[in-house]
């Protein structure tokens, strides 16, 4: 059984354009287009799967991780998920800065679905990890930039789950802490874990994935081998010096 | 090392195009998530007055001091005939604080969990939920202040009393309702909140907290008591002013539109909730 099946999967978003009242109740033509954010894709993954998604700004991958989260539904096709999800999708989602750093591991772990004795077993360890067992009763907002990011992801990756969906966020913190990441995806891997991880960084998906997706303009472009896709991105980056981006 | 996971084998999620939002699936979703419902509705309750510091004591303080306040005005510069006025205007007020308060809050808390329905797959009532949640809480502490005036007026307990509870639970599954409705269409249309604020202090003026319904001529007292919020108010202060259940014109005036509020504002959420993503 696949962990993750994705199938013809469209997403379109409603035009953004905010109508002034006039042309709204005018109703007249040439309102802002839908913008197509995926088309058609296709996917299965594995379980145990190191699975990387690559593409430019708007090529759709944060959209195509949402969707496999259940977070934007589909506008055609159908995804399948099998297993207990992780959805890292931005650290420190839902933190509250009047809320100490021990409650906001509490509330971050309610938000990825975890109960109360569950967050009890596993919050010393979280602590531990962060570093920051000196100032994890007072409010957040007294943390700096760094110690929320540490805190963020020491609750995301502490949680154990079967599907990891990671949305670049490797792109925060310093070189010691993008070590800190790396060791702590490779250690989900080894639980047997599936990961999908999201990426601009091709040397953290060649070392992390061993299968990945390149998507651009919301289409699957390759599909395969981690370092060929890596590869056939890259050439085509450097064939082209401004990439065509797309605006969400 | 990790902590090993609770595995529950068999959690498969399928979404699919045109997939409906089903009344009992987003109610499994919400009691599953009730660790998360439990911490949103104690951060309502314990954020709003971490900073002050007489912290939760406003909880009861708010309606005390307000009270006070409408008590001189209305008592003394206007007078109006009711036998202890204050209990009669405290035990108004504060269901219309809890109706007044819900709604506004519901809109407000789920346009700013936006971000988080962006990252997290949550239900997404249950924003409206907690809010309610925390709402009665605070009414329920509220009736404390009233207690005690009850008893230092010398008024006697009446079992008929006993039957505020039921009162204030349709007064909630109203509010839910209309609360659930409003906060789905203000995520679409954010003037909706401004609209509703506006309606609010115009309710608050024409229903009867502050006065008596028997100030008004006869032949505009239909009017008034087309305004549904009558009923709720009236419903909720009848136990504890007069001492009496409320009528069964008045309890089925107000199930009545306790349903009709509850299932509007699911038909709503139902609709609209689906394609909350680009609009958050």
């Amino acid at each position: 059984m696949s962990s993750i099946v994705c199938r013809d999967i469209s997403v379109t978003y409603p035009p953004q354009k905010a109508p002034s009242l006039k042309e709204w109740a005018l109703r007249r033509g040439n309102r802002a287009k839908p913008f197509q954010a995926l088309t058609d894709v296709n996917l299965t993954i594995e379980p145990g799967e190191a699975f990387g998604i690559v593409g430019g700004n708007g090529a759709g991958k944060s959209t195509l991780l949402r969707v496999i989260a259940g977070i934007i539904p589909p506008t055609r096709g159908e995804v399948i998920t099998r297993g207990v999800l992780a959805p890292i999708i931005e650290l420190g989602t839902g933190f509250d800065g009047e809320l100490s750093g021990r409650e906001n591991i509490f509330f971050n772990g309610s938000l990825l679905g975890r109960s109360r004795a569950f967050m009890r077993r596993c919050v010393e360890e979280i602590i531990d990890f962060s570093g920051l067992t000196e100032f994890i009763d007072a409010p957040l907002r007294t943390y700096s930039t760094g110690m929320v990011a540490r805190l963020a992801f020491a609750v995301a990756t502490t949680i154990d789950a079967e599907i990891v969906l990671l949305d670049e966020v490797l792109a925060v913190g310093d070189a010691s802490f993008y070590d800190r990441c790396e060791e702590r995806i490779r250690r989900f891997h080894q639980t047997g874990a599936t990961i999908v991880f999201v990426s601009h960084d091709l040397v953290s998906v060649r070392e992390l994935c061993t299968r990945a997706v390149w998507i651009d303009h919301g289409r699957v472009v390759t599909i395969g081998d981690a370092n060929e896709v890596a590869d056939a991105y890259e050439k085509r980056m450097h064939a082209l010096p401004a990439p065509a981006v797309a605006t969400v | 090392m990790s902590i090993a996971l609770e595995r529950d084998e068999r959690v498969v999620h399928r979404y699919f195009a045109g997939q409906k939002t089903r009344f009992l699936q987003e109610w499994r979703e919400i009691l599953q998530s009730g660790h998360l419902l439990y911490n949103l509705v104690h951060r309502d309750l314990t954020v709003r007055y971490k900073r002050s510091i007489l912290g939760a004591l406003w909880t009861l303080l708010h309606p005390l001091l307000l009270t006070g306040i409408l008590v001189i005005v209305f008592s003394h510069i206007f007078r109006f005939d009711i036998e202890h006025y204050e209990i009669y205007l405290l035990s108004g007020l504060l269901p219309w604080t809890f109706f007044a308060q819900t709604t506004v809050s519901s809109m407000a808390a789920t346009a700013w969990n936006g971000p988080l329905m962006k990252r997290v797959r949550v239900p997404k009532s249950i924003f409206t939920l907690s809010t309610t949640i925390s709402g009665l809480i605070n009414l329920a502490i509220s009736y404390l202040p009233l207690v005690g005036i009850m008893v230092i007026n010398g008024i006697k307990f009446k079992p008929a009393m006993l039957f505020l509870p039921v009162s204030v639970a349709i007064l909630a599954v109203f509010t839910f309702g209309l609360s659930l409705m409003l906060s789905t269409i203000s995520i679409y249309f954010v003037d909706v909140r401004e609209m509703f604020a506006v309606a609010l202090t115009a309710l608050m003026y024409l229903t009867p907290i502050i006065w008596p319904l028997k100030i008004v001529p006869p032949r505009f007292q239909q009017i008034i008591q087309a305004n549904p919020l009558y009923y709720f108010v009236e419903m909720v202060r009848i136990p504890l002013h007069a001492g009496i259940i409320p009528s069964a014109k008045l309890l089925t005036v107000a199930i009545v539109m306790a349903l009709a509020s509850f299932l509007f504002g699911w038909l709503t959420f139902r609709r609209m909730s689906r394609g909350f993503y680009p609009h958050l």
